[in-house]
């Protein structure tokens, strides 16, 4: 379809899901490339968020099919989603309050100590945890002040940017992005483009939903949109200008395919 | 953090970073039910003076009072952790008590223990199980559950006292003690002791707090979200069972009403202890220090000589003034 060189990493074709009458998703074909970023852009109440958590295992589809490196999945569950590569940033960023930095960014995949005995116990080895976030957020260059704070006592920026890191830092194939940056100072918002054209130049899948034009033509190379659960463009970014891109989403012009 | 008094030099710089790492964290919160543990233990300590407040014997019988409140509280944290009550504890108790009556005079200490334990666990899944599947809010199914084991528990015995005569089980839970600490206390630390890690070390009681924290979010990463809420409320009535064991071997009885009327006081111990009642935070020692504020409140009023009725009321008071100051101080941090 599109990409001459990347090999797909992610592939919907004919993605559909209602929540009662509302048909949120109508038929919606997409795909991911390793190392390319695509956009997914449309207004409020187009579908991007509901596409994203089909693909996360938040929502089972009513219909369509998911492929992962060319392989038909079922993504039951975010467990699911999780151990095929996929890690997705929610709207609502998914972090939990009470608990601290390190916590959130192992929350569910800790490491734990004592043998075989201790991970069956789950006893958390809270000290290698603690130096690999460290790491972690070392290497996606994301600062927060302290480690043991709970979630809570942060700021919204560094808020997003936990759970921007622990996208990135599990993300190994396929990372989908909703409004990372949404909530972001501009300082803040230029260190989350960087980090996504670093996932990208590490080969890995990213899918970003934005609304603001800008982030789309800097980085990245696809776009497709929605609107009212349809997609109705899908063009190269370097093609189009930002003005052919809200027009499409506004449904001022329409077309599958480059104009 | 940009303002600094330690900058200013107004404060010892150690003693600011205590202070301040204190204070981000959750504000004087997790200090108020230390204070009004002082509090109240030094209010009583001078006007209760000449009524035997004081005295070694009543102070004892505080910490045996306590160590049923306590090991409820424990188990009603994780459950309040998780998003979820458990009004049945207290009825669980008392069915665990005549159980633990009934096996151990057939089978012995281990089988009377491990009987009662197995019941409360049943039990707590059953509460979990109807409350996650068929998707009805667990006040509502362990408000039912606690009728239906009232009632079974009335009809066990036909409300008559059932004897333990077994001394092993006697000594094990309720009058012994190791050298002058009482068997009672050491369970109230062991079972303290059990959850403050499991709640802080294990996996599993950081996937509590997270789901009663926000279950979506937890969802959303893969927890198990429904599994947790089960396990949580199992361990709630699995430490209420545990406290009918414990009031069994005190009394050496087992009887329908053993520690029936408990429930307020425990969500009492565990809401000024710090845990949120509606999920999120938690702490197992403050609701051990809660259990023990509990117990020395029971204690004080019937020694300042209240007749029951007016202990019923002046107890009620207390618990909803207590848990409405501590709901407040969460509230502003």
């Amino acid at each position: 379809m599109t990409g001459p060189s990347s090999p797909v990493a992610l592939e919907v074709e004919g993605l559909c899901k209602s929540f009662r009458a509302v048909q949120a998703l109508d038929h919606v074909s997409l795909s991911l490339q390793y190392g390319r970023v695509t956009a997914l852009l449309g207004d409020n109440g187009a579908g991007k968020s509901t596409l994203v958590k089909c693909i996360s295992g938040v929502y089972a589809p009513d219909g369509g099919v998911v492929r992962v490196d060319g392989a038909v999945r079922v993504i039951a569950s975010p467990d699911v989603a999780r151990s095929l590569g996929i890690e997705t940033v929610h709207q609502t960023l998914a972090v939990i309050d009470p608990l601290d930095v390190v916590e959130n960014l192992f929350l569910n995949r800790e490491h734990t100590r004592g043998g075989r005995f201790g991970a069956w116990l789950g006893v958390l080895d809270k000290k290698r945890m603690r130096t690999e976030s460290g790491e972690i957020l070392g290497r996606l260059d994301i600062r927060i002040p302290s480690l043991r704070r709970p979630l809570s006592a942060l700021s919204g920026g560094q808020r997003q940017a936990v759970a921007i890191g622990r996208a990135a830092a599990w993300g190994q194939q396929i990372v989908l992005l909703d409004e990372p940056a949404a909530a972001l100072g501009v300082e803040q918002a230029a260190r989350v483009l960087d980090l996504i054209r670093s996932l990208r130049d590490s080969g890995v899948a990213v899918l970003l939903i934005t609304h603001n034009m800008d982030r789309v033509t800097e980085v990245c190379d696809r776009a497709v949109v929605l609107r009212q659960g349809r997609k109705t463009a899908e063009v190269d970014v370097a093609d189009v200008s930002k003005d052919d891109l809200v027009a499409y989403i506004t449904g001022a012009r329409s077309g599958d395919r480059d104009p | 953090m940009t303002d600094d008094p330690a900058a200013t030099g107004l404060m010892p710089a150690a003693a600011h970073r205590w202070l301040s790492r204190r204070r981000r964290d959750s504000g004087l919160r997790p200090y108020v039910v230390y204070m009004a543990a002082v509090l109240i233990f030094g209010l009583f300590a001078v006007i209760l003076r000449d009524d035997g407040f004081l005295t070694a014997t009543n102070l004892l019988n505080i910490g045996r009072q306590a160590a049923p409140i306590a090991v409820m509280a424990v188990g009603m944290t994780f459950a309040l952790a998780s998003a979820e009550i458990d009004l049945s504890i207290g009825s669980v108790a008392a069915l665990s008590s005549l159980v633990a009556a009934e096996a151990v005079g057939d089978y012995g200490f281990v089988a009377g223990a491990a009987a009662a334990l197995a019941v409360g666990a049943g039990i707590g899944l059953v509460n979990g199980a109807i409350t996650v599947k068929v998707r009805i809010p667990s006040f509502l199914v362990t408000l039912g559950m606690l009728g239906i084991v009232s009632g079974i528990a009335r009809n066990m015995n036909n409300l008559q006292s059932l004897p333990i005569r077994n001394d092993t089980f006697l000594a094990v839970f309720g009058a012994g003690s190791v050298g002058p600490i009482s068997s009672l206390l050491i369970w109230t630390v062991v079972v303290g002791l059990i959850g403050h890690l499991v709640l802080h070390h294990l996996r599993w009681g950081r996937h509590v707090l997270s789901v009663g924290a926000d279950r979506s979010a937890a969802a959303a990463l893969g927890i198990n979200t429904d599994r947790i809420r089960i396990t949580a409320l199992m361990a709630s009535a699995t430490a209420a069972s545990f406290a009918g064991v414990l009031l069994a071997g005190r009394l050496a009885i087992g009887r329908h009403d053993l520690g029936e009327n408990l429930l307020l006081t425990v969500i009492a111990a565990v809401v000024i202890g710090g845990t949120n009642l509606f999920g999120g935070r938690a702490s197992v020692v403050g609701a051990i220090v809660g259990s023990v504020v509990m117990a020395m409140l029971n204690n004080g009023l019937i020694l300042m000589g209240l007749r029951v009725a007016d202990q019923l009321i002046a107890r009620g008071v207390i618990i909803i003034l207590a848990v409405a100051l501590s709901m407040r101080e969460q509230k502003e941090t």
